[in-house]
């Protein structure tokens, strides 16, 4: 088992015709995703290595029974290839696209609130169940299978993080990079009740950054309903005030989204936070100690190895079982 | 994006919004004749991209034109240090001289992304004038918010319980209305992300006027307003910024020695991180985009070396789908092209990494090649000893 995505998915491609779009589809498909169509406006009928290309989203649902949607339609047009998917009956948008204006997600994010179609992003690496299915642009290879879930508003640190769960021996049971804009569809707590109910998933490590206040939020919500350990790490802590950190959504503005407070906060609800980004692994393994895990041996010596300073403790001692 | 108070009360005044008789001026002489124009008595407003001008001395009230050119003098190529631009401060190239106004009352009221519902809302207070973060936190009850619902915009009668609320009554209540209304029609259709009044005021003749005005553009959606990048001021921006800017690279200028080139934004935030904590100080952020190409990885080199400040560059990139050698050779290629010896420390992650660090080995660069993350941060804090 796994969230979001398995090997049953059937993936249709928004985009696919573009070079960033084919580069992915082909790199999608060598990991192992069953990519049924491709959609652009304009070049419906043709085949591009020999997937069939559709005008429309709802066209290659009909033909194809696609479920899940990759978005990597360009920032003016993106908005509306993520209401098209949903019109379409799609289980799942995934939307790689940076860049889109927030005017155009307002009502985006409003027209998805009680519709049966997830969006993951804008502006995120994608969702990945590794050894079955790969929605996205993270590089495959740094993957393994594993019981951790992962959850993520950045992209290259995501994939550090996962290097160092998988150094460990610490495999991943699902990947999803909710993204780095402002207004993005799923949100930590989302994917996070989504790991708690997945019997596959053990324990969940989170990567947040400054800005916003959805980590915070999300500290509150596994402090009430989290019945498996949580690690995290967020960015940031050296971040100056007021500018604009390479993510549309990182900014700290008004003394509000700063890395002190959401850590503090993560820390009170039982969460084990790495202080360092390059103790992600330990403290992910530190997490599932206290909770009484099991943890595979290649990990505590991996960990005895490591001569890091341990991770810091957190103010509550014991994560609510 | 942001851009100057003046700029901002021209876009309101395009919206109907009255705003206090003005001109911009440039030269110090140029701010005698505006002066002139507004009879003499006239307020005296230095034009820089940040708030807090008025406890920083950047804004006068003058009674003479004589007055205003000296008090021009003084402020143009001054740099002011405000609450919000960071001790560096910014340089005064543009004032804007106004028309004195009798106040009767101020007002708050603002227009920008609620991130917790994903909506715009609207925000309004008595307290006109102050720092708003400050009211929220002294007197959160002072403040008055609105979600406005995206397929509805902001209705006639939410804008009228608002001018209520804020203690208005009549007609002065009812231009409110009006221009609450046109707020948000500019708040749309300008694509800011933040559009503020503070203060919105009541003169002592009964009308109302925006006295200060804040404008912040949502930089994604600068691509379809052709106008927006001609009012940008460029002396207002550290000028690697404006290079980086030109070629799609996230780049702010930070105070220490160690130049950092990083492919991804959450990557490059954790490697300033580390680098703190391994006891360095980090000259820049610096991203090259999650799928660094040769291409960026040269030109954000060539960008960290222009900066006096460098005295040595750490390289993280986690190449994923890019191969790493191909990264090397973009190093490897700038460094070369502009004859770098500084010491450099690269910390590589990705396909084809061992052909990428042999390739680095034997660059002939001063350049060292880092096991992990960790092992590279503290490798090139101790180069720098």
């Amino acid at each position: 088992m796994s969230i979001l995505l398995n090997k049953h998915s059937r993936i249709l491609v928004q985009g696919i015709t573009g070079r960033s779009g084919l580069f992915h589809t082909q790199q999608c498909r060598e990991y192992g995703a069953n990519i049924v169509a491709g959609v652009t406006p304009g070049k419906g009928g043709i085949h591009i290595e020999g997937i069939p290309v559709f005008n429309t989203v709802a066209e290659a649902v009909k033909y194809t029974e696609a479920n899940v949607a990759m978005i990597f339609v360009p920032p003016p047009y993106a908005a509306d290839a993520i209401l098209e998917a949903a019109d379409a009956g799609i289980a799942l948008a995934v939307c790689i696209t940076e860049g889109i204006p927030v005017r155009d997600m307002v009502p985006v994010k409003a027209m998805l609130q009680g519709s049966r179609t997830r969006l993951v992003g804008p502006n995120c690496p994608g969702v990945i169940t590794p050894g079955e299915c790969k929605v996205g642009i993270m590089p495959g290879h740094i993957h393994k299978k594993g019981k951790i879930g992962v959850v993520s508003r950045s992209g290259t640190l995501t994939y550090e993080a996962v290097k160092q769960l998988s150094d460990m021996g610490l495999g991943q049971s699902t990947c999803v990079g909710i993204g780095g804009d402002p207004i993005i569809g799923m949100n930590f707590i989302d994917v996070l009740s989504l790991f708690n109910q997945d019997p596959d998933t053990e324990g969940v490590f989170m990567i947040g950054e400054i800005g916003g206040g959805a980590e915070e939020a999300a500290a509150e919500w596994i402090r009430a309903n989290m019945k498996k350990p949580v690690a995290a790490f967020i960015a940031g802590v050296t971040a100056p005030p007021g500018k604009r950190m390479g993510h549309a959504g990182a900014i700290i503005t008004g003394g509000k989204g700063k890395a002190e407070d959401k850590i503090r906060t993560l820390q009170e609800c039982g969460v084990v936070v790495s202080t360092s980004p390059t103790r992600m692994g330990e403290a992910m393994l530190e997490a599932l100690k206290r909770a009484g895990k099991p943890v595979p041996k290649s990990a505590a010596q991996a960990a005895a190895k490591a001569t890091a300073k341990p991770v810091t403790k957190p103010a509550v001692k014991k994560a609510k079982k | 994006m942001n851009i100057h108070e003046y700029q901002a009360k021209e876009i309101l005044s395009s919206y109907g919004i009255p705003i206090p008789r003005g001109r911009v001026a440039l030269t110090s002489d140029q701010v005698e004749r505006a002066a002139k124009m507004m009879g003499g008595r006239c307020v005296v407003k230095a034009q820089i991209y940040a708030g807090g001008r008025g406890k920083a001395g950047g804004v006068r009230l003058v009674h003479y034109p004589e007055q205003a050119q000296e008090y021009g003098k003084e402020l143009f190529g001054r740099t002011l240090v405000t609450n919000q631009t960071g001790p560096e401060g910014l340089k005064v190239r543009r004032i804007l001289v106004e028309e004195a106004v009798d106040i009767a009352r101020e007002f708050y009221l603002s227009i920008t992304l609620d991130r917790e519902t994903s909506r715009y809302v609207l925000i309004a207070s008595a307290e006109g004038g102050m720092d708003i973060e400050e009211v929220a936190q002294k007197s959160p009850e002072k403040i008055r918010t609105l979600i406005i619902d995206p397929f509805t915009g902001l209705r006639p009668y939410q804008a009228r319980k608002i001018a209520l609320e804020l203690g208005l009554t009549g007609s002065v209540c009812e231009d409110c209305v009006e221009l609450l209304m046109n707020l948000y029609r500019a708040s749309q259709e300008k694509d800011c992300a933040l559009i503020e009044i503070n203060p919105l005021v009541v003169t002592k003749a009964g009308w109302l006027m925006a006295m200060d005005a804040k404008i912040t553009f949502d930089d994604n959606a600068v691509y379809r307003h052709r106008e927006y990048p001609d009012m940008m001021d460029y002396s207002q921006l550290d000028p690697l910024e404006i290079t980086a800017g030109k070629y799609d690279l996230a780049y702010i200028k930070l105070t220490g020695s160690i130049g950092c080139l990083v492919n991804g934004a959450g990557l490059a935030m954790a490697t300033l991180d580390v680098l703190k904590e391994c006891g360095g100080e980090p000259a820049n952020f610096l991203d090259v985009g999650g799928g660094a190409t040769r291409e960026k990885v040269a030109e954000a080199f060539r960008i960290i070396l222009q900066d006096k400040d460098v005295k040595g560059i750490f390289v993280n990139i986690f190449g994923g789908i890019m191969r790493c050698d191909v990264i090397a050779h973009g190093i490897i290629e700038a460094a070369g092209e502009v004859n770098c010896t500084l010491p450099i420390v690269v910390r590589m992650d990705g396909s084809e990494v061992e052909v990428g660090k042999k390739l680095l080995r034997e660059s002939g660069l001063n350049v060292q090649v880092g096991e992990n993350l960790g092992d590279a941060a503290s490798r090139i804090v101790k180069m720098l000893g």
